[in-house]
């Protein structure tokens, strides 16, 4: 596959400045966006059937769309690049703003020229060290050859970026915990509606895009909506940055046609399995996806195609369970994040997910009861869809489908009273 | 009180928004990076410049996981205690740096030295198992490659672990 979002960052990572961006012909995605109506491009992004890699795989165009129209609003109106990537065992956006910090820069121009925003907010993690130098020299860049500030390549548009370092929880890369954060208060989320495209930071009109989604943009504009959906293997346009870690011999992250298999991430890209150890299962994208096994090892992982299996794609990052690692435990640590990073907004979510850690500490110490998975699941039910926003729902998800593939390891545990799996990894 | 670089650096950050208290999460920041931590005369200083009540801006202080409303040690250690990093191996390493350090996650050297934190996923799961001292992220961790860290940290600056 001719690499797409990944055509500046080279093997060895070092980043691509801005003399190398230009010379690739970076920036003339900008040029020509600047000569198209903004409703053009919300068409074009719409046609090229983008959706957002930040997870949850909402069409792009259509949160567009959704934007009060600027006669209505005024400005000022808001882009927020969500770099915020806490969810475990996910790490592409961090390999594409390292690698190539001006096609971030530059699809958020084209976002921001699209719905006619002119204040851009990237949140950035605090631990993301590194990639905040890099876009702190990137943008300086930018601003010195005019693409940032008044009067972008004489329009009659500007855009101011800023940086935003976070002081670190999971929630705020929650769509609406992040506006709250960055505003300055407790990253708790909001009930919707109104949307934030009405009523998001500081009561304006805003857009909350993922880097992986905007970093697609300059490549959509240049080429085109029918190529960018040639792309896909499956049923979902584009490329996708998969990632994979646990046991495997080269974790790592690679760009691949969308709708690339399980199967062929782990055997051909990461090298397959450790030796001594076998492919178990995945959570296919961060810890808040459902566990898939080697049955559902060679189905396209797209955002489509997994959604009708009642699955999610999230953010493409897997991470592997092995044949030697016990899914109980595997389960505690989860629950074990989940409870410690709820906001506490909602009782659901704050009450009950230590109530689950409990139950399933005991269980793999070997003191769980008869009715505890039973217990397990009906608690799940309670917890997963009462919220305001979909952490918990995501908390429940990998356990709920660790009960469904692996009741008997959960079962073994209460008869044998101990952990099956002890000294086997 | 707060100093005059502590306020110039603050009011620097607060230029990027519309409203004083949207930056308070900067202005936490400019304070712990100059002190190591957030004491609750800052919190009163800080909530004060802002136009903030003390509750409000405490709120948010403990809310956030890398603002410290304790104090800290010279040298603070995260370990990564998430799925990547407990998959491959980070419960030995977490117990070989409570060993070497003589303390328990949440807790600081009686030399004041360092402070060992467990955290949440640090996005290098590719290099797990991870820890981030003093801002740097080191990944594939070992015990002995933890030993090079901290040995080199006592060749630079005098800092010593009792083992």
């Amino acid at each position: 596959m001719e690499p797409v979002l990944t055509r500046n960052i080279a093997k060895n990572k070092a980043t691509t400045y801005i003399e190398a961006y230009e010379a690739n012909g970076g920036y003339n995605a900008l040029r020509k966006a600047l000569k198209m109506a903004p409703s053009d491009i919300v068409k074009l992004v719409s046609d090229a059937k983008l959706r957002g890699r930040g997870g949850a795989g909402f069409p792009t165009g259509v949160k567009w769309s959704a934007m009060l129209p600027i006669e209505q609003s005024g400005l000022p109106r808001y882009l927020v690049c969500n770099f915020d990537e806490m969810e475990p065992g996910t790490f592409k956006d961090r390999f594409l703003v390292e690698g190539d910090p001006h096609q971030l820069i530059e699809g958020i121009l084209i976002a921001s020229y699209a719905c006619q925003i002119n204040v851009c907010y990237i949140f950035v993690r605090d631990e993301y060290r590194r990639a905040q130098d890099i876009l702190r020299r990137a943008i300086a860049e930018a601003s010195d050859r005019g693409y940032l500030g008044d009067n972008i390549l004489g329009s009659e548009w500007g855009l101011d970026l800023h940086l935003h370092i976070s002081a670190g929880r999971y929630m705020c890369g929650e769509e609406t915990g992040l506006l709250n954060a960055l505003e300055g208060k407790p990253a708790n989320p909001r009930s919707k509606p109104p949307y934030p495209q009405t009523s998001g930071l500081w009561g304006r009109p805003t857009v909350v895009q993922n880097v992986e989604t905007l970093s697609c943009l300059p490549h959509i504009v240049e080429r085109g909506a029918e190529w960018f959906i040639s792309l896909g293997k499956a049923k979902d346009s584009g490329t996708k940055i998969y990632g994979v870690s646990g046991k495997v011999k080269k974790p790592g992250c690679w760009e691949l046609p969308m709708g690339t298999t399980m199967r062929e991430i782990v055997e051909e890209h990461a090298g397959g399995m450790r030796d001594g150890y076998e492919f178990r299962a995945a959570l296919p994208g961060g810890a808040s996806t459902q566990f898939l096994d080697e049955s559902m090892a060679d189905l396209p992982l797209d955002f489509e195609t997994l959604k009708e299996y009642g699955m999610f794609l999230g953010t493409g990052n897997a991470i592997i369970l092995d044949d030697k690692t016990c899914p109980v435990a595997m389960s505690r640590n989860l629950q074990t994040f989940y409870a410690r990073e709820s906001c506490g907004w909602c009782t659901p979510c704050r009450e009950g997910l230590p109530w689950l850690e409990q139950i399933i500490d005991s269980l793999e110490r070997g003191e769980g009861k008869p009715d505890d998975v039973e217990l397990l699941m009906d608690m799940a039910g309670y917890i997963g869809p009462n919220t305001y926003c979909a952490f918990a729902l995501g908390a429940v998800q990998p356990l709920v489908s660790a009960i469904n593939l692996f009741r008997e390891d959960f079962e073994r545990h209460i008869k044998l009273g101990k952990c099956p799996y002890q000294n086997l990894s | 009180m707060l100093t005059e670089q502590e306020i110039l650096e603050i009011e620097q950050e607060l230029k990027h928004f519309p409203t004083r208290r949207s930056g308070c999460i900067e202005a936490l920041k400019v304070v712990q990076s100059h002190r190591g931590w957030i004491s609750d005369e800052s919190i009163l200083d800080i909530a004060h410049l802002l136009g903030m009540t003390p509750a409000e801006l405490d709120q948010v202080a403990t809310f956030y996981n890398l603002i410290f409303r304790q104090p800290v040690g010279k040298h603070v250690i995260l370990v990564c205690d998430s799925v990547c990093c407990w998959l491959t191996g980070q419960e030995t390493i977490l117990d070989y740096l409570k060993k070497k350090l003589g303390i328990e996650p949440g807790q600081t050297t009686s030399d004041g030295l360092f402070t060992l934190l467990p955290t949440v996923c640090l996005g290098h799961c590719d290099q797990a198992p991870v820890m981030m001292l003093d801002g740097e992220v080191i990944g594939n961790l070992t015990k002995q490659k933890i030993d090079e860290v901290l040995d080199k940290l006592q060749t630079y600056d005098g800092t010593s672990v009792d083992s």
